[in-house]
């Protein structure tokens, strides 16, 4: 169905505490972030759907405020197959790395979606 | 139709305005203006030739309406295209294109900036964001951490090392010495900018271009009519655009830049490839940018940016001449850089860059960059032989 405020129906989803993003009906296209139409192929079909949660960090920037403590803002290709910045919150800032596997948190007051570093013995146990 | 925009048209006047820190009293509009006036007087010609008016300045929205107010233009052809730094070439490119279709016949494109000067006395160059933001919330320094994400995964995929993007910042500083207009002329080494402050990894803060105050302006005409102007008529062979994103989250390949299609065109239209290219003018906003340009611009295979700039290859001396003022790292960067590289590419092919010189040169290209990596535009000037 049509979106016609895609930005009001993300607030909303993510509210409920879910991880949104959209699904073309016409290809199959995942899409984020929310649009009235597919980017991938012009169509107007655009389901909402959630995403599981669980990404591999594309990349990585850790920021140095001259009066504040380092964060990270990564790049997190999500395996529905979309890709969304955000920050990782579980381990220091310097010990982000591409490749790292990792679960979205919503955190409703920003709103926004961070993440934690999934390990082999489970979360942030890395730091 | 683009075999037909070969050499139509020509650039017949470029100048900076005051350049650096221009003090509080001063607005954008008076360096584009001063640039402009300045120009427009090395071509022969006056604001009452100008019939075409192209610009951009950074949160004015109708720029071309103050600009040819301010100026007395009455332009018949106008074009304020915003797509950030790359805009002017872009102009480039549009201003052919409205001679040779008989638009317009002396094209004025002009800028101006006081970037460094707002900065002191709380004016702010851009307005409040109009578009939900879904990377604000995560707190990007912008532009510089697109930048920086690019970077970072440049490095995880080719091995690219924070010493290769000094070498960058070492190149332009070697050639801004040379440029007595260049802001930053102190002696730099690798080792300076590696032990810079990093403000978002990996890019120190030696990795960033400067804020300076600064205006340009190019004056474009028919290749008929530029014959018989004063300075030797600078060709516009070709020209190419392209951008598929804006936001550095929507990139599709953060190592590959719209370069790729913007200079392919560029290249098919002029009949030249890069291995012809004399001297290259590329948009410097952070070291990387130098990189990856020099890979998509066809200079060195992709992932092979990093060792090419290595050994002061692009520096004075080296093969290739890399952004001969300075670029944006050392010589201005007044907001929106693209400008600058039409203007130094122009001089190197009119033989009048002094000390910075490439003897002979014949073929120039100029690359703007806009947004993150977003917009990109090549040209390629050529002399009256390349024609």
């Amino acid at each position: 169905m049509t979106e016609l405020a895609p930005h009001r129906g993300y607030l909303d989803r993510l509210a409920e505490g879910t991880v949104p993003f959209q699904r073309c009906t016409a290809c199959g296209a995942a899409v984020f972030y929310p649009r009235a139409l597919c980017p991938a192929c012009g169509s107007t079909g655009l389901d909402w759907s959630h995403s599981a949660g669980l990404g591999t960090v594309h990349s990585v920037s850790v920021l140095f405020p001259r009066d504040a403590p380092p964060y990270p803002v990564v790049l997190v290709d999500l395996d529905e197959g979309f890709r969304v910045m955000s920050t990782v919150v579980d381990v220091p800032a310097e010990q982000v790395r591409i490749g790292d596997r990792v679960r979205a948190h919503v955190e409703p007051d920003g709103p926004r979606v961070v993440f934690t570093v999934l390990t082999g013995d489970g979360e942030g146990s890395r730091a | 139709m683009t075999g037909g925009l070969r050499g139509a048209a020509a650039v017949v006047g470029v100048a900076e305005s005051d350049l650096g820190e221009v003090g509080p009293d001063r607005y954008a509009i008076d360096l584009a203006a001063q640039a402009a006036a300045e120009a427009l007087g090395e071509a022969g010609l006056t604001t009452r030739d100008v019939d075409g008016l192209f610009c951009a300045i950074a949160g004015r929205g109708m720029a071309p309406l103050d600009v040819a107010e301010y100026l007395g233009v009455r332009p018949r052809y106008t074009d304020g295209t915003m797509v950030g730094g790359s805009s002017f070439v872009s102009h480039l490119h549009h201003a052919a294109l409205a001679i040779a279709a008989g638009a317009c016949e002396v094209a004025l494109i002009v800028y101006g900036s006081t970037a460094r000067s707002d900065s002191g006395r709380g004016r702010l160059a851009m307005g409040p964001p109009e578009l939900p933001s879904y990377e604000a919330a995560y707190r990007p320094r912008m532009p510089i951490t697109g930048y920086a994400l690019a970077a970072a995964r440049h490095m995880h995929e080719y091995g690219t090392t924070r010493a290769d993007l000094a070498e960058v910042a070492v190149a332009a500083r070697r050639w801004a010495m040379l440029n007595p207009k260049a802001f930053a002329r102190d002696p730099l080494t690798v080792e300076d900018v590696l032990a810079a402050r990093v403000v978002s990894s990996p890019l120190s803060t030696l990795d960033c271009c400067l804020v300076t105050d600064g205006g340009g302006a190019v004056v474009v005409t028919s290749a008929a009519r530029a014959r018989d102007l004063p300075r030797p008529p600078v060709y516009l062979l070709g020209a190419g655009e392209a951008h598929r994103h804006r936001s550095i989250s929507q990139m599709p390949d953060l190592t590959v830049t719209a370069a790729t299609e913007s200079s392919e065109r560029a290249y098919a239209m002029a009949g030249v490839g890069p291995a012809d290219i004399d001297v290259v003018q590329l948009y410097d906003a952070f070291t990387i940018n130098t990189v990856m340009f020099l890979e998509d611009l066809g200079f060195c295979a992709k992932g092979e940016g990093g060792a090419f700039v290595s050994g002061g290859r692009i520096a004075p001396g080296g093969d290739l001449p890399v952004n001969t003022n300075g670029g944006g790292l050392s010589y201005c960067h007044p907001g929106m850089y693209g400008i600058f590289t039409i203007i130094e590419a122009t001089r190197q092919l009119r033989g009048e860059a002094g000390d910075r010189q490439r003897p002979g040169a014949e073929l120039a290209l100029a690359h703007g960059n806009g947004g993150q990596f977003s917009s990109q535009v090549t040209a390629i000037l050529g002399t009256e032989r390349t024609l």
